[in-house]
């Protein structure tokens, strides 16, 4: 539901004030949102003040230092810290994107990190994913045929490989279908733009034999056609995909069925 | 309440509707058809701003006048309709109120188009009053 007043639980309050290091110089504030579940209080917005002498050059070499060297309670998510992973997406100076690969150069000013929008916070930066990775089980991201297994490889030309050019680069961040408004209202019905681009890379596949099923499974007012084509999805991802472009390929596809 | 189901169960739910197409397919054409019928329309009302009553008439009168301003009120209702079907869907979350703005959106479009239908053919056709015994 649209919300216009944030519950009494959401209101951000300030939090506390963790200094530099004596003698540092070269002094950069990040104010990261902070979220306990074991305390009964609202989230607060902590500021920490950074050494960027001593600081790598993305967003997630200064949450890494915070933890390791200011506040080892502040808690995300990480692995890979080179955008193949998925896993470091918050908010970062108010653009869902992977902290690993958004520069500490490209933003102005104090950094702001938030977890991904209007989703259940888990803790600190770690919003609560379960929803979206049971609707991306939901759409049956694998291969699926009636033909039975051939003895070797199935036979793909270059150009049909080609159609999955653009959505098999995907890392599921969530980026995109946490800053998808149509999400936010409906996120409980409609698949959200990183699932329906998973749901498409399916059906675009030459191999796979469901394409029918594929779409009978999408064809619902909610689950694809919330999609308004607000194009934040497209706008914020952090691969640089187009997961618009595979949700206007399957309504046309709905249309050509027909 | 509380909800025990997992998330998997939330998520498939009642299953996918099997609709959608037809609404999505009919905003597009009505929304393409509503581009030459909405220029012609403004074009006629500026032009006859400040003309007499029975001009207006007369300009209406007009077979192909008629005939496109009949077509003006279909696809302009039918389409304003849509729309506000999949605004309602979005933003509305009660369940009784979204049932309940949908219907009555849809009722006040046929009402309203069904009237201002019946006005164009009352000028195309004169007001003749029904004759007892025909």
């Amino acid at each position: 539901m649209v919300e216009f007043s944030l519950p009494r639980n959401s209101k951000v309050g300030k939090g506390k004030v963790w200094k530099a290091p004596q003698g540092a110089t070269n002094i950069r504030r990040f104010h990261i949102y902070r979220y306990d579940p074991d305390q009964d209080a609202n989230p607060r917005l902590d500021t920490y003040e950074l050494d960027m002498d001593t600081c790598g050059p993305m967003v997630l070499d200064a949450v890494i230092k915070i933890k390791n060297e200011m506040d080892a309670t502040l808690t995300f998510r990480r692995s890979c810290r080179e955008g193949v992973c998925g896993s470091c997406a918050f908010n970062i100076d108010g653009t869902n994107t992977l902290a690993c690969t958004t520069h500490l150069s490209d933003i102005k000013g104090d950094v702001k990190i938030y977890p991904l929008p209007h989703m259940p916070v888990i803790k600190d930066l770690v919003p609560d994913l379960n929803q979206m990775y049971a609707q991306l089980a939901s759409v049956e991201p694998w291969l699926k045929t009636h033909t039975p297994a051939p003895e070797r490889e199935r036979l793909q030309s270059e150009e049909e490989r080609a159609k999955l050019d653009g959505m098999w680069e995907c890392v599921l961040c969530f980026s995109c279908s946490t800053s998808c408004p149509s999400y936010w209202w409906n996120g409980d019905r409609y698949l959200g733009p990183a699932v329906l681009l998973q749901a498409y890379r399916w059906i675009a596949d030459s191999r796979d034999e469901f394409t029918g099923e594929r779409l009978d499974q999408l064809e619902d007012p909610f689950r694809l056609y919330r999609c308004h084509t607000i194009m934040n999805c497209t706008k914020t991802c952090p691969k640089h995909l187009n997961p618009a472009k595979a949700i206007a390929e399957i309504k046309k596809l709905m249309v050509m069925r027909r | 309440m509380t909800d025990f189901r997992t998330p998997m169960g939330r998520v498939r739910g009642l299953g996918a509707a099997k609709e959608g197409v037809e609404h999505w397919w009919a905003q597009r054409l009505t929304a393409i058809a509503l581009i030459p019928l909405t220029l012609w329309f403004v074009v006629g009302v500026v032009t006859h701003v400040g003309a007499p009553h029975a001009a207006a008439l007369a300009w209406l009168g007009q077979p192909w006048n008629a005939g496109l301003m009949i077509l003006f009120i279909v696809a302009a209702f039918h389409h304003g309709q849509l729309g506000m079907q999949a605004v309602i869907e979005d933003y509305v979350h009660k369940e009784w109120l979204k049932l309940t703005l949908i219907v009555g959106i849809r009722y006040a479009a046929i009402v309203l188009g069904l009237a201002a239908i019946l006005a164009q053919l009352w000028i195309v056709f004169g007001r003749a009053a029904p004759v007892a015994g025909g």
